[in-house]
């Protein structure tokens, strides 16, 4: 299945990019596709992060062909 | 012709709309980069009361961003310069000064006294005590913070509708301010002029207010996304219960072995673990000078190398200490893991 992540602040320097399409096989929850994502990536907290999918805030639904899904870190500053 | 004409002609604010802007009272915490244009906004909307609070001066460095501010009030305390600025902006508007941070202890206290809280910080800690406090004296609160080129903005604990803690139930030490990143001032004024929208909206019962909605803006990109989000009914209802929650962001140091000394506030953050971490602030070194041994060598950090550096001036010349030395990058560098 195809899915596209959105990847937003401090997730998507980490990453160096803000956008991409992953080829998937298996079953996943969301919170599972963000642990995998955030694999390797150097954020000190990632526990902090949420998912959303389909633009709803949701890390227990299961990962669906097409989805779209977004990492967000909180913000500070102001 | 009246000085909100305008506004009143538009069938959302009317003289009704007008009478609720005219009795509504707003505090604004932190007044930097997002709260200088919301204040302006909000000054010239003419609504009843503005609560201006925060415990900086004005730097240099603020003033491509922080629109209130002049050159020649480098140094003043930012809340005292902004109501005299928005004074001469409008005279029938009240303001009350606060030159104090936000507190567990004043919190619930002073946004009790306000309709809605505008959130112009940039520290996660303010943010949850915002929260936190805005839950127990059941008020709205309108979010936004920055990092880089991109903000996220909400409003919380409206009607019911969930918190910032429903979004990111813990906090983080990630705590990365525009000093350390680098901001355009004019993101900082997008989003805090769209935080005085909400406010407005809010007052006026006018709209669609941005509640149970995360707004993610990326300047750059010129793009933007709304989330959904919903409420945690089991996060909220916990600060029902039991308060305020402090938020206490623990770190341990690269070096256990060694002896530091903090010379930060009491409530800055994060705050390091361990038997050879002291805590004295600057201002209290000259009572306390006592605690810190002199027999040994002492890193002295603070959060970016400033203070410390003061701080042993001080411990030298006045006390005779040789055995200090700067962290020269603050506290972030000396930090393990």
């Amino acid at each position: 299945m195809k899915v596209t992540v959105k990847y937003f602040g401090l997730v998507a320097e980490a990453a160096e990019k803000s956008e991409e399409v992953l080829d998937l096989n298996g079953v996943f929850t969301a919170s599972e596709l963000k642990a995998q994502c955030l694999i390797g990536l150097a954020i000190a907290d990632k526990d902090s992060v949420q998912i959303a999918v389909n633009q709803n805030l949701d890390d227990k639904i299961t990962i669906k062909d097409g989805d779209e899904v977004a990492l967000l870190p909180p913000f500070a500053g102001g | 012709m009246s000085r909100y004409d305008r506004q009143i002609k538009l069938t959302e604010v009317g003289p009704e709309g007008q009478k609720k802007l005219r009795s509504a009272k707003v505090l604004i915490v932190g007044v930097g980069g997002l709260g200088c244009p919301a204040a302006m906004y909000l000054t010239g909307a003419g609504v009843r009361k503005i609560g201006l609070m925060d415990h900086d001066k004005v730097d240099m460095s603020n003033l491509h961003r922080q629109v209130l501010f002049q050159e020649s009030d480098v140094g003043r305390s930012k809340a005292v310069v902004a109501k005299e600025q928005l004074e001469k902006q409008n005279s029938e508007v009240r303001f009350e000064v606060y030159e104090e941070p936000l507190t567990m202890e004043n919190a619930e206290n002073i946004i009790n006294q306000y309709d809605v809280v505008l959130d112009g910080t940039d520290n996660f800690e303010t943010k949850y005590l915002i929260n936190d406090a805005c839950i127990l004296a059941n008020k709205p609160w309108v979010f936004a913070s920055i990092y880089k080129n991109e903000g996220q903005l909400s409003v919380f604990n409206y009607e019911d509708g969930p918190t910032y803690r429903c979004v990111f139930p813990k906090s983080t030490r990630q705590n990365i301010s525009c000093e350390a990143t680098g901001v355009l001032g004019v993101l900082p004024g997008i989003l805090g002029t769209l935080q005085a929208a909400e406010v407005l909206k809010i007052v006026l019962g006018a709209g669609e207010v941005l509640s149970g909605k995360l707004k993610l803006i990326n300047m750059m990109q010129a793009s933007e996304q709304t989330i959904k989000i919903n409420k945690r009914p089991y996060e909220v209802e916990k600060i029902r219960k039991n308060g305020i929650a402090p938020v206490y962001i623990d770190c341990d140091l690269k070096n256990k072995e060694q002896w530091y000394l903090d010379v930060r506030e009491v409530f800055e953050q994060p705050k390091p673990k361990g038997k050879k971490v002291l805590s004295i602030p600057l201002g209290d070194l000259t009572l306390r000078y006592q605690e810190i041994p002199n027999n040994q060598e002492v890193f002295v950090f603070c959060q970016s190398g400033k203070r410390s550096k003061n701080a042993i001036e001080i411990l030298k010349n006045e006390f005779g200490f040789h055995n200090l030395k700067n962290v020269e990058g603050g506290i972030e560098t000396i930090i393990d893991g």
